[in-house]
C-alpha cells in the first residue's frame, strides 16, 4: 500500500543500523565542567540568574528572560558555578555561558511544579506555565520554545495534535530508542497535550523504518484506550520529519509560505519534546537532559546515550569509545542537516540529537562543476522549488529575485545538494541568499513575514 | 586528533550520481546503434565516430586551456557530443568535414556560451545543421553496401507514394539495414540503448515517449504514405527523441515544460516531413525547441508547496 505523503525529497543510505539496536545508556560523568549557552533557543537569549562561586543543585535555574519567546536553562548536574562568560559553541561562534563544575552528587533541588506552588500533577490551564517555566523547546533541532507553539493564535481550531515520530534525519536513533524504551510517558504526554486541544486527533507519525517502534507505540496507545490517539506510519523518505511535509503527508493540508502550521490546524511536536512536557506536568522536572546518538563510520562503539546538557562533544564521544581514525567530520546531528564543528569541546545543547563522525570515505568533499540543468534538484525539493534558479540568482547578488522566485521558502533540507551532480552547494546558496534577504528586511525595519 | 576537522555547509553526504557517471551511462547506451552503425555501413563508419569524439574532446581541451580554464573533459560531455555529432552524419562523409564539425559543435555551440550547462541549443545539433548548409551534397549522400540510395523518408518526399513497394521492408528500417545516418538507422539498438537510459533514471519517459508519440500520431492525421510504424521508425526520430531531446541543458527542468517541449518537438518534426523542403525534420524540430526551453521555464514553474495559484 501506497502511504500519502510529500512530493519530492530523496533516499539517503539511513546508517540506522549502527546504533538502532542499541538500548539508551545513562551516562554521569562524576566531575569535570559543564557549559550552558544562555542561548539554546529561537528567541530572546536569557540573563543569567546565578553568579560566579555559587552553589547549583541539578535542576536549578542558571538564566531565564522576560521576553515570551525565549525558554530558561537549567543546571543539568550539581556543584559550583565556575564562571559565567564567552565558550565556543556547537556552529564555532563564542557565546555567552555559564560554567558548572561539577561536584557528581547529581543533587537534586526543588521541582518546578513545588517551586510554583502548583498540585501534582499540573492542572490544564496551567499548562503553558509549567511548560515555560521548564525550558521545553522543540527538540528535533528547531529549538522553538514549545510554550509558545501550544498557544495557537485565537481563532485557531487544533484539529491535529502531531507527535513527530519520523526521525528522517540518516544514522540517528535517538527518537526511536525514546519511543521504544519509554512508549508509556510518551502516550500519557500525548493524552495530557489533547486535554489543551479538545477538538484534535492525536498523531504519533513514525516511518515504516521502524517497525518496532510503531508497534510499540501502537500497543501503549491502545492500553490507554483513548479514542484520539492513533500511530500513523509514514513513507520513508527524506525528509519527512521537516514540520510542513509531515503535516502535508498526515493531513494532505499545505502550509501557505509565511504561515504556521496553526493555521492549517495543525500542531506538531518532537517526541522527545512530548516526553519533556510529560516530566514537566507531572514530575516538575525541567529540560535536564537529552538522547544522543554518537555514530558514524569512525566511532568505536557507537551507541544512544542519555547525558546531562552541558556535557562536551569530546566526552560523550570518549565514552562512546573514541574514534578508530581521525573524522574529517564530525557533526551535530545527522548528515543531512547536521552542523560541521570545528572542535569537539564544545557543550551539547537542547537541540543536539546525534554525533556524527565521517571519515573521508563517507563524507562529501564536494568538488563544483557547471550545473547540467538536468533538474534533480526541482525534482528532488519537497518545497518545490527550482534550487539551481535560486543558486544562479544569490551568486548574481539579486536577492529581490532570490525572493520572488521563493527563496525564503527553502527549509534548508539539503536535497537538492545531496542529489546535484555537479555538486553544486546549492543549500548553501539558499541559506547565503535568505541571510541577506533577511538582513536587508532588518535594515529596512520592515515587519517580517 | 582533531586537528583537520572540515568545515562546509549541509548536507555532508551525496547520492554519488556526478556528471561523469551520467555520460558514462549515455555513452554506454549509445554502444548498440554505433555497433548497428558498423555492422551495416561498414569499419568507416566507426572511423567517423573516432575523428568526431577525439576532435570534440582535443576542441574542449585545448580551448579551455587556452582560456586559462580548468579542464573538464573527464567529465565525457565532450565525448557524447562527438558521439552524436558522428551519429548524425553519413557514413561516407569526407572526414575532415566531420572534424570541422565538431570544432563548431564544441567551440562556437558550447564554450562560446559558457561551456557545459550554458549552450542555448544542441552543440551536435548545431554542428550538424551548419554542415548540411556547408556541404549539402556530402551531407545527404547515403550508401548502403557500396550503392547509393535515397533514405525512406527521401523517398517518401520524392512521392514514390505510388508504390509503396519501392520502400525498403519495415524488417530493415527495425534492425537499421537502410541509407541513412551511422547512428540512426536502426530502431532496435536505439530502443535498447533509450530503454537503458530510462531504466537507469538518467533521462525520464516523458520526452522520448511524448516526442515518439506525438509524431506517431500527426502522421496518421496527415496521413502519410509509409504508415505510423515507417514513420517512427525511419529517419532520426529515434535517436533524436531519446539522445538529442533529452539533452539537459537544452530541455526544460520540470515534468510539465518537458511534455510542452516534446509535444512542441513532435508537431515541427511532422510538419517539417509533410510540408518542409528536407526530407527529415528532426534536427531542426529540436534545436528550434531548444530555443523555447527559457520561455517554457519560465512558465512551467513548479507551484512552491502551499501557494495558492493565481
Amino acid at each position: 500500500m501506497k502511504l500519502p505523503s510529500f512530493e519530492g525529497g530523496v533516499h539517503p543510505p539511513d546508517g540506522k543500523a549502527l546504533t538502532a539496536e542499541k538500548a539508551v545508556e545513562l551516562y554521569q560523568p562524576q566531575g569535570g565542567e559543564l557549559i550552558f549557552p544562555l542561548l539554546q533557543h529561537l528567541g530572546a537569549p536569557c540573563s543569567p540568574a546565578v553568579k560566579r562561586g555559587d552553589r547549583v543543585l541539578r535542576g536549578q535555574k542558571l538564566a531565564d528572560s522576560d521576553a515570551f519567546v525565549s525558554a530558561p536553562i537549567f543546571s543539568s548536574v550539581s556543584g559550583t558555578v565556575k564562571d559565567i562568560g564567552p565558550r565556543m559553541t556547537i556552529p564555532g561562534s563564542l557565546e555567552e555561558c555559564v560554567v558548572v563544575e561539577n561536584d557528581g552528587l547529581y543533587e537534586t533541588g526543588p521541582d518546578l511544579l513545588e517551586t510554583l506552588g502548583l498540585s501534582r500533577p499540573a492542572a490544564p490551564e496551567e499548562y503553558l506555565k509549567v511548560i515555560r517555566a521548564a525550558g521545553i523547546v522543540g527538540m528535533g533541532g528547531a529549538c522553538f520554545p514549545t510554550h509558545v507553539k501550544l498557544a495557537p493564535p485565537e481563532g485557531r481550531v487544533i484539529r491535529w495534535f502531531i507527535v513527530n515520530g519520523a526521525e528522517c534525519e540518516p544514522f540517528l536513533n535517538c527518537d526511536n530508542r525514546l519511543m521504544l524504551e519509554s512508549p508509556d510517558i510518551l502516550a500519557e504526554g500525548l493524552q495530557l497535550c489533547l486535554s489543551l486541544f479538545p477538538q484534535a486527533e492525536g498523531i504519533v507519525a513514525i516511518e515504516t523504518n521502524k517497525p518496532e517502534s510503531i508497534q510499540t507505540m501502537s500497543l501503549e496507545l491502545e492500553r490507554l484506550g483513548d479514542p484520539r490517539m492513533r500511530v500513523a506510519p509514514q513513507e520513508v523518505k527524506y525528509p519527512q520529519g521537516a514540520e510542513k511535509m509531515l503535516i502535508r503527508s498526515v493531513t494532505g493540508q499545505e502550509i501557505p509560505p509565511g504561515a504556521l502550521p496553526a493555521d492549517v490546524g495543525c500542531i506538531i511536536v518532537n517526541v522527545r519534546t512530548l516526553y519533556q512536557i510529560h516530566q514537566a506536568l507531572t514530575l516538575g522536572t525541567p529540560v535536564l537532559d537529552r538522547i544522543i546518538s554518537v555514530t558514524g563510520d569512525v566511532v568505536v562503539s557507537p551507541g544512544n546515550f542519555c547525558v546531562p546538557l552541558g556535557i562536551s562533544v569530546r566526552e560523550l564521544v570518549e565514552r562512546a569509545g573514541g574514534f578508530s581514525e581521525d573524522p574529517v567530520k564530525v557533526l551535530a546531528g545527522g548528515p543531512m542537516m547536521g552542523i560541521s564543528m570545528r572542535s569537539l569541546d564544545v557543550p551539547i545543547v537542547k537541540g543536539t540529537s546525534g554525533i556524527l563522525a565521517l571519515s573521508e570515505r563517507s563524507a562529501l568533499l564536494p568538488v563544483e562543476s557547471n550545473c547540467l540543468r538536468c533538474g534533480r534538484c526541482v525534482e528532488a525539493c519537497p518545497m518545490r522549488l527550482v534550487p539551481s534558479n535560486l543558486d544562479h540568482l544569490v551568486r548574481l547578488r539579486d536577492y529581490t529575485a532570490f525572493e520572488q522566485a521563493g527563496g525564503m521558502n527553502c527549509i534548508e533540507c539539503g536535497c537538492c545538494t545531496y542529489n546535484c551532480p555537479a555538486s553544486r552547494f546549492l543549500t548553501q546558496t539558499c541559506r547565503d541568499g535568505k541571510a541577506a534577504v533577511t538582513a536587508e528586511r532588518r535594515k529596512k525595519g520592515a515587519p517580517k513575514k | 586528533m582533531t586537528s583537520r576537522l572540515v568545515i562546509a555547509s549541509s548536507p555532508h553526504i551525496h547520492s554519488g550520481l556526478t556528471t561523469q557517471k551520467i555520460m558514462g551511462w549515455v555513452l554506454l547506451s549509445l554502444l548498440p546503434a554505433g555497433l548497428a552503425g558498423a555492422c551495416f555501413f561498414g569499419a568507416r563508419a566507426l572511423t567517423v565516430v573516432a575523428v568526431c569524439v577525439v576532435t570534440c574532446v582535443l576542441s574542449e581541451a585545448l580551448w579551455q586551456k587556452a582560456m586559462g580554464q580548468p579542464i573538464t573533459v573527464s567529465d565525457l560531455s565532450a565525448a557524447v557530443t562527438g558521439v552524436l555529432l558522428a551519429y548524425n552524419l553519413p557514413p561516407t562523409i569526407p572526414l575532415w568535414m566531420a572534424g570541422l564539425g565538431s570544432v563548431f559543435a564544441i567551440i562556437l555551440c558550447k564554450q562560446f556560451f559558457g561551456g557545459l550547462g550554458g549552450n542555448i541549443v544542441n552543440p551536435a545539433l548545431a554542428g550538424r545543421a551548419m554542415m548540411l548548409i556547408s556541404w549539402p551534397v556530402a551531407m545527404t549522400t547515403w550508401t548502403l553496401n557500396g550503392v547509393s540510395g535515397a533514405t525512406p523518408l527521401a523517398l517518401i518526399k520524392e512521392g514514390v507514394s505510388a508504390s509503396v513497394d519501392a520502400l525498403p521492408p519495415l524488417w530493415d528500417l527495425v534492425i537499421g539495414r537502410v541509407g541513412g545516418c551511422i547512428g540512426e538507422t536502426s530502431a532496435v539498438a536505439l530502443l535498447l540503448g533509450g530503454g537503458l537510459l530510462i531504466w537507469k533514471g538518467i533521462i525520464s519517459w516523458r520526452i522520448p515517449v511524448v516526442y515518439i508519440a506525438v509524431v506517431a500520431v500527426l502522421s496518421l492525421l496527415l496521413g502519410r504514405t509509409g504508415g505510423v510504424f515507417y514513420e517512427v521508425l525511419a529517419g532520426g526520430l529515434l535517436l533524436g527523441a531519446f539522445f538529442m531531446a533529452t539533452d539537459y541543458t537544452t530541455s526544460p527542468m520540470t515534468a510539465r515544460g518537458q511534455i510542452i517541449f516534446a509535444a512542441g518537438c513532435g508537431l515541427l518534426t511532422a510538419l517539417i516531413r509533410t510540408f518542409g523542403g528536407y526530407p527529415e525534420g528532426v534536427s531542426y524540430s529540436i534545436l528550434i525547441m531548444n530555443l523555447t526551453v527559457p520561455l517554457i521555464d519560465g512558465m512551467t514553474k513548479p507551484r512552491i508547496l502551499g501557494e495558492v495559484k493565481k
